[in-house]
């Protein structure tokens, strides 16, 4: 095993030659054809290591039609005919795969799988292609082909590399970019054929940057296997300082992940926050009211796939209101059928809705089946927003915790300036005045449980995204909700908000000591505890407004 | 009065029922099919339901065995692990079954253990686990640790594999991966890899949150040394927990992930294309280009009426399981437990995934290993395979107590968890 932990198996020679020719790659490309016709066989060889040989050959060649060559390798779209043995690029459109030369990029008709013989990549080989992509499109006029050219020079560490490194630092305009090749060429230059004093610079240009990749690179640098006792001392400074910055960024990051657990949290208790906090039912069937408004995105995107398949990115936004009339019809089904004969027997309430949601899953089990269905995240929904620090936000995260906010945001709107929450405080306040005030009591709490119900729904939509959508999908979550409301305040929005954030946070903060298990048990004993001294909650409800 | 009148005509329609079925025992041969069709394990365990009803109804249409047509008999046990227990009695006892195919956590498997030797039942069990176990009267169709984790664990090794010198160890908080996991800490630190090099992290069922898991293994790996992890994360957490790692631009070529317990089937309900190269070891992969796999998939999809349907590795195990029972059955020319298991010793069957499995007398087959890499399609595409058949290994070399441990049934020398076999035909578990 070598002691740089991230050489890849290739002849500096040969990457020097990437890079030379890369850099005139748009001159002449006509005399490379019959090198490009022997590079391409190359790339089919029997054995992963002559693939990987074969990748570095066809890099070599700077030939244009490399790069959209090798990007299909990657991808597994490239195949040896096997009726001529030629090698196509493969585009799978329904059963057949739409061909094009590999050579010349020319369209060359379709084929079966059956005709097709695929170039299999493995991991190994993915590396080797990816360095290989980093030499010749560091020079690319696309900057995110650039950002990605850079990255991948800058895992490969290869000396190859160098010049055209040097090249795109002396043309680069955008200073992000011009930050990365620097750290690129800072990597390239620790390497340890360069002369001392190179990597001592290049050490300290890279302890300059607080990233997990670098602090990768210094960790390996302060290890034993580091023959120049003064780069080790310097790599091993210079490693104290990034950890240090990492652990800042790495709390953040903690509290953002907090945040966005609080926030699926939020968003799966908010309903029950109505059903529990404000009409005092224990509906075990809660969580499969969040399970129904995922399927309903399901079947949303379905329809969407069938009929605007253009459409797709915008069917949350359909889900969304479809959600919540699915489950706040199924809510008020419920409360009509089941829950209405029940007030005032919370044990009988409880047992029956628990049959209920054992109804609900194998009901959906029966329609939809017993596997995961795929509900796609929109394209804008992918991704995630990385700071210059290795801080990652995934965008969906960010969506939830947005999203739950609005949703929070809502129901307050409703309960406090719509006639229905001026009806639903006044039954939930003193249920026999607002009866005699000529409110119809029964019509109020139909609506309210209908409109908990419907909010469990759209909270569906939001977990559909970061869960699995399956008939257990809402098991998960029903201890968790009334751990929150409970918590928080029954009765009380304000209360499951700062609830769910602060149970959330308190739960990432608790698991990189005690563990997902323990940190999930100790947050639990801590809320007992919590509620002996608070019986109440967070923020309870004050005077006459609590009716016991 | 009318009370008991009612009560006579239930019990007249007992009697009937009773004598109906007694019937009805004459001319078939029941088989037992105890998997979860509601509950936590259905999403796994309901296809191997369907493979079951399939592969009877494919005997049947050959006209049977020995001259008589099988019947399946369905139970649900609803990913309860006592009513396995239950369930199985009444398999047994009620309907009278000729053999069991049944369960999927081991959990439920040592459930069903006590009742099955107690009545002397045949169990045929179908799926991966963690070894450490060798039941006269079940047949581990499955793979065993030796079968599975173990190669795998050499593949990351490996310098195709990416040649990692650390190792994640991710589960789910039961039985099955950290008995596993302790086979390959000792394995791992048998190769070189000290405990420093070894992260170790188990999550109850279901665990939805990966984010501070995934962001722990990140900073695990960049700590200068190539890292891989291994996963015995089970059911619906998987997808979650790969959805995380998209979110978190983990690559397969930087971190590898590979998992025992993730199957076409457990793909189909997600995006496969950020997930590209991340592995999974099996016996069997529905990519796996051979004559015997592409009828199997023929006859699966016109069976279940759905083209997008998959196949997976336990449905391969059920498939060579039936099939050996029904030669065993045939060479002992009756279906009473003690002449079938003695048959099955020895028995051969073709794979879907190439070559020829062999039921050894430890109650183990000898299969072939293979790593696969996930595709963009949601299949996974073989990339490393071992030579020939791999015996499987009840006792684990790698636990001290255990590699000294036996498993052996060939009468009159038997024992299943012992140091050497004993004579005669007691029981010693």
């Amino acid at each position: 095993m070598p002691t740089r932990g991230f050489a890849l198996p290739s002849p500096a020679a040969l990457l020097s030659g990437i890079a030379f020719l890369a850099a005139v790659a748009g001159g002449a490309p006509a005399g490379q054809a019959a090198t490009l016709e022997e590079a391409l066989q190359g790339l089919a060889a029997e054995s992963y290591k002559e693939r990987a040989v074969g990748v570095e050959v066809l890099a070599a060649t700077g030939h244009p039609r490399a790069i959209p060559v090798l990007e299909a390798m990657a991808k597994g779209q490239l195949f040896v005919r096997k009726a001529d043995g030629s090698i196509v690029i493969g585009d799978k459109t329904g059963k057949v795969y739409a061909l094009t030369d590999a050579a010349d990029g020319t369209a060359v008709g379709d084929a079966k799988k059956k005709e097709l013989k695929k170039v299999k990549v493995n991991n190994r080989l993915r590396g080797v292609i990816r360095a290989a992509l980093g030499g010749l499109t560091l020079l690319s006029s696309d900057p995110r082909q650039r950002a990605q050219a850079a990255a991948a020079v800058f895992a490969a560490r290869d000396a190859g590399a160098l010049e055209t490194v040097e090249q795109a630092i002396a043309r680069e305009e955008d200073a992000g970019l011009l930050d990365q090749l620097t750290l690129a060429k800072a990597a390239i230059e620790s390497n340890p054929e360069f002369p001392p004093d190179v990597r001592l610079a290049a050490v300290a240009r890279l302890a300059d940057s607080a990233l997990p990749e670098v602090r990768s690179l210094l960790a390996s640098l302060s290890q034993e296997g580091e023959a120049d006792a003064e780069v080790r001392a310097a790599a091993a400074t210079a490693l104290e300082a990034v950890e240090r910055d990492l652990a800042f960024w790495n709390l953040l990051g903690a509290i953002f992940q907090g945040l966005s657990l609080g926030s699926v949290l939020l968003l799966a208790a908010v309903g029950l926050a109505i059903t529990f906090g404000v009409m005092g039912v224990i509906n075990m069937a809660h969580g499969e009211l969040v399970m129904l408004g995922a399927y309903t995105t399901f079947v949303v995107q379905d329809i969407f796939r069938d009929l605007a398949p253009g459409g797709l990115d915008y069917s949350l936004a359909v889900a969304v209101p479809a959600a919540f009339l699915v489950a706040g019809a199924a809510g008020v089904a419920i409360e009509r059928g089941v829950i209405r004969w029940l007030y005032g027997r919370p044990f009988e309430t409880l047992l029956a809705t628990w049959g209920l949601s054992l109804i609900l899953q194998q009901l959906v089990r029966t329609v939809f089946g017993p596997t995961n269905r795929e509900v796609s995240s929109p394209s804008w929904l992918s991704g995630a927003f990385e700071t210059a620090t290795g801080l990652v936000l995934p965008y969906n995260r960010v969506a939830i915790i947005v999203f739950s906010l609005l949703v929070v945001g809502a129901i307050a709107l409703v309960l406090r300036r719509t006639a229905l929450g001026l009806y639903m405080r006044a039954v939930t306040q003193n249920r026999s005045m607002a009866s005699s005030m000529g409110i119809r009591t029964g019509w109020v709490d139909a609506a309210t449980f209908g409109l908990g119900a419907g909010i469990a729904g759209v909270a569906g939509v939001a977990l559909s995204q970061i869960d699995n959508v399956s008939p257990n999908l809402g098991q998960a979550y029903i201890v968790d909700s009334f751990m929150v409301v409970v918590f928080g305040g029954v009765g009380n929005l304000w209360g499951t908000l700062v609830g769910a954030m602060s149970l959330g946070v308190i739960n990432k903060f608790l698991e990189p000591f005690a563990g997902a298990v323990l940190a999930k048990i100790l947050v639990l004993v801590a809320i007992i505890l919590f509620i002996q001294k608070r019986p109440r909650g967070l923020f309870a409800l004050k005077g006459r407004a609590v009716e016991s | 009065m009318v009370r008991n009148q009612r009560y006579v005509v239930f019990a007249g329609l007992l009697a009937a029922s009773t004598a109906l079925t007694g019937a009805a025992q004459a001319d078939t041969i029941k088989v037992g099919v105890l998997h979860s069709l509601s509950g936590t394990m259905a999403i796994s365990e309901t296809t191997l339901k369907d493979t079951m009803l399939m592969l009877v109804e494919e005997q049947n249409s050959k006209g049977g065995l020995l001259g008589k047509m099988l019947e399946p008999v369905v139970v649900d046990p609803a990913s309860n692990w006592p009513l396995f227990a239950e369930k199985a009695r009444e398999l047994i006892e009620q309907h009278e079954v000729a053999v069991i195919f049944g369960n999927w956590t081991s959990v439920s498997r040592k459930s069903v253990l006590p009742v099955i030797e107690e009545l002397n039942g045949l169990l045929f069990y179908p799926v991966q686990y963690e070894g450490e176990e060798s039941s006269r009267n079940v047949f581990y169709t499955g793979a065993a640790p030796n079968q599975q984790a173990i190669p795998a664990v050499d593949y990351l090794l490996s310098e195709d594999g990416g040649g990692a010198e650390r190792i994640v160890l991710l589960g789910t908080d039961y039985v099955y991966p950290r008995t596993t996991n302790k086979i390959l800490r000792a394995y791992l630190n048998a190769n070189g890899i000290a405990d420093a090099d070894i992260l170790e992290n188990y999550t109850p069922f279901g665990h939805a949150d990966w984010q501070t898991i995934v962001a722990d293994v990140k900073k695990f790996a960049s700590e200068g040394k190539r890292t891989a992890v291994v996963s015995t994360i089970n059911g619906d957490a998987n997808v979650p927990f790969y959805k995380e790692l998209a979110n978190q631009g983990i690559m397969a070529e930087d971190i590898p992930v590979v998992a025992f317990s993730v199957g076409e089937e457990e793909l189909a309900g997600l995006d496969t294309e950020p997930l590209v190269g991340h592995l999974a070891a099996w016996n069997y992969f529905m990519s796996v280009e051979t004559d015997e796999n592409e009828t199997f998939i023929e006859k699966w999809h016109a069976f279940i009426g759905d083209e997008d349907r998959v196949t997976n590795d336990p449905m391969e195990a059920h498939y060579i399981g039936f099939n050996m029972w029904v030669q065993a059955v045939q060479q002992a020319g009756t279906v009473e437990v003690d002449a079938v298991r003695q048959a099955m010793y020895g028995q051969t069957f073709r794979n879907l995934s190439g070559g020829v499995a062999v039921m050894n007398t430890n109650h183990h087959l000898s299969k072939p290993v293979l790593i696969g890499e996930i595709q963009s399609d949601g299949q996974f595409e073989t990339v490393w395979e071992t030579e020939g058949v791999v015996k499987g290994d009840a006792w684990s070399d790698f636990i001290p107590e255990s590699a000294k441990l036996t498993a052996d049934w060939t009468f009159p020398w038997v024992c299943g968890n012992c140091e050497a076999p004993k004579f005669g035909d007691t029981v010693d578990m």
